[in-house]
């Protein structure tokens, strides 16, 4: 599915300085029984969210209103775990369109990119930075800008560059995923699969 | 030029490459269950395009599927729902469909090997992270999105950058009592949960080759949990004698020239790893999990380290032995349990109810203990009876249940209450995994097998 344009993005930051924030954490299995992509938001870290009796948790950075913003700040090894693409979902359907860690684990990391939720893996050093920033002032900015693979930590100016492949950047730029790509190279992969054992 | 097996698999299905960007992969065969594969077809609906190979996609239903009782209709609707979603949609894309009472129904990396779609030299992927168990056959075979089941569909590719390569060689002789879960988990502890991250790894050394199916499979199957994408081990004549005659496996004249065909596919001698591990199979125990991810494991009669002793944020591993209810230094031996949890993709095959039979036979399930035995699949069930397992299982206090992922990770009825004990046989120790609130502790059969009939945690090597 073709999603929204990334360019650049300014916002506050939600910090959530945890290590091996895993997939089952950011939407529990029990969620996953629906059959179309909707109302993932709503269970995005649904068990340090909520409690049993769905009482939010005043402890949990997303119930406090200190803290807002599109863009999530998780702490090293980000989305380990399963491949659930509902956990990207979950991130991108409760507002976020980037997530920024020290690590993040490989399938989450692809899920997002093929979703338009933008995965910025900074140095151990700069996320410690950030978390410092939004600690001194929830309401701080960070720019993410795609064209120029840069975050940037608005109040001091201090910047960092990401990595991401041309034809990735590319997609997020223009709202392009991979079956558009795949589509207009089927003939290519027939020709291909003609010559294969199996 | 000196390659390794996965360069010789990869590089055979590369449709393209693209320049700063992925290698258009090509899928061999596809895995897809009820739970990451709907709003893939509501994909192909949208753009109206039809599957690619529908004779290269195997559905089957295995997440959400009640362990009990499945001759009756599914009470969760939702999850009754999703079933019913996967059923539809492979009838309308022609794709092959093992549901709910089906007899070749099971978890799909048990269904898989079993009926021969597995294949060296073959590439697999499902959406669902533990695929990586196809790679005990020398395939490359991993997890992957939703997106991606949408892309494989339509156009039987994805688009992967070629991972780095990690080989782990483990050589030498296992003590009495160490099996397959234990050697995973022992790397995985080596590892942590990220330190294969961006490879792809190779199992390698005497361990493995003399490892049977069942156990490559469940080493296999934990690969992701140290971040790897997955993990294989070349295949040698144990494999062929397992795939020989199954049903989808090549027969006559095709399956003599896969053979000779498969017998290539190694890592030639002189071939150079981006990273490599050794251990010496001496150096590991019985394993058990005392966290909340499976790098959190030590050998069973060790005790839990400090904060400064381990890697990472103390803040991070102090939240999570709060969760477990443990303390820094505590012993693992003679914890009390409350549940115990035979199955799942990682040790639901015939191999493990075998190993987890011989430790409680001639004793007594613990009062204290609710035991789930889950196998893998149909098949796998069947040869627990033929084999006489259920038998000495029955007289011991236990029950075996239906086909499913189960306990695992509490998508069925199948949930560890909150704060409970399990001793589980699966892949991940996550909060709330096993249910809101669970504790899960992993290991293998005979650990579980041991802690069943003790009410606590025990080791097994006391009980042989």
């Amino acid at each position: 599915m073709a999603y929204d344009k990334f360019n650049i993005l300014t916002s506050s930051a939600v910090p959530l300085p945890i290590e091996n924030v895993d997939t089952d954490q950011i939407i529990p299995a029990r969620f996953l029984k629906a059959t179309e992509r909707v109302g993932f938001g709503d269970n995005l870290f649904r068990d340090w969210r909520y409690n049993g009796d769905d009482s939010p948790k005043a402890d949990f950075v997303l119930n406090n209103p200190t803290y807002s913003g599109k863009i999530l700040v998780g702490g090293k090894n980000f989305g380990s775990g399963s491949s659930r693409e509902h956990a990207a979902w979950s991130v991108y359907d409760y507002g976020f369109r980037a997530v920024v860690s020290s690590f993040f684990a490989d399938i989450f990391k692809g899920n997002c990119l093929n979703i338009g939720v933008l995965p910025v893996q900074v140095s151990a050093e700069f996320s410690d930075k950030i978390f410092a920033a939004i600690e001194a002032d929830p309401n701080t900015e960070l720019e993410i800008n795609l064209p120029e693979q840069t975050i940037t930590l608005k109040a001091t100016g201090e910047k960092e560059s990401f990595d991401i492949n041309g034809y990735k950047k590319n997609n997020m730029l223009n709202g392009f995923d991979d079956i558009d790509y795949l589509q207009n190279i089927k003939e290519d992969i027939i020709e291909f699969a003609d010559k294969l054992p199996y | 030029m000196s390659t390794t097996l996965f360069d010789k698999v990869w590089d055979s299905h590369v449709v393209r490459k693209i320049e700063d960007g992925p290698d258009v992969f090509f899928i061999d065969r596809h895995f897809i269950h009820e739970v990451t594969s709907p709003v893939a077809f509501l994909g192909l609906k949208s753009r109206n395009i039809k599957v690619l190979y529908p004779e290269r996609t195997f559905a089957t239903a295995d997440h959400n599927t009640p362990t009990i009782n499945q001759h009756l209709p599914v009470e969760d609707p939702l999850s009754a729902n999703q079933l019913k979603a996967l059923e539809d949609n492979a009838a309308e894309y022609g794709i092959s469909h093992w549901g709910l009472g089906h007899k070749k129904n099971g978890i799909v990396h048990v269904v898989g090997p079993e009926n021969g779609i597995t294949l060296p030299g073959a590439t697999i992927v499902c959406g669902d992270s533990h695929t990586s168990t196809h790679g005990a056959f020398g395939a490359i075979a991993f997890g992957i999105g939703t997106s991606e089941v949408e892309m494989v569909m339509a156009t039987q590719c994805i688009m992967q950058p070629k991972p780095k390569k990690m080989r782990i060689n483990v050589n030498g002789t296992l003590s009495k009592g160490v099996g397959p879960k234990d050697v995973a988990l022992y790397i995985i502890s080596k590892l942590t949960t990220s330190g294969g991250t961006g490879y792809f790894a190779e199992y390698a050394g005497n361990v493995f080759e003399e490892m049977s199916m069942e156990g490559r499979m469940t080493v296999c199957n934990l690969s992701i949990e140290m971040g790897a994408r997955g993990g294989m081990i070349a295949p040698d004549q144990k494999t062929f004698d397992f795939l020989e005659g199954r049903l989808y496996a090549p027969k006559g004249e095709a399956w003599t020239k896969a053979v000779e065909y498969w017998k290539t596919l190694k890592t030639d001698t002189d071939a150079v790893f981006d990273s490599e591990l050794n251990i010496d199979a001496a150096d590991i125990e019985p394993m058990i999990t005392y966290g909340t991810n499976p790098g959190m494991g030590i050998g069973i009669s060790k005790s839990i380290p400090s904060a400064n002793q381990v890697e990472g944020g103390a803040e991070t591993y102090k939240k999570s032995l709060a969760y477990m209810g443990f303390q820094e230094n505590d012993v693992m031996i003679g914890k009390p349990i409350d549940f115990v949890f035979l199955g799942s993709c990682t040790n639901g095959r015939i191999e493990d109810f075998r190993a987890f039979t011989e430790i409680v036979k001639g004793r007594k399930k613990a009062d204290n203990v609710t035991a789930w035995l889950v196998p893998g699949s149909h098949v796998v069930e069947a040869q627990i009876k033929e084999e006489g397992l259920l038998d000495i299982l029955t007289e011991s206090g236990f029950v075996l249940r239906q086909p499913g992922c189960s306990a695992c990770l509490a998508m069925n009825d199948d949930k560890v209450p909150a704060g409970k004990y399990a001793v589980s046989t699966s892949n991940r120790n996550f909060e709330g995994r096993q249910g809101p609130g669970s504790r899960t502790l992993l290991a293998s059969p005979i650990m579980a097998a041991a802690a069943a009939v003790t009410g606590k945690l025990t080791d097994p090597r006391e009980l042989f």
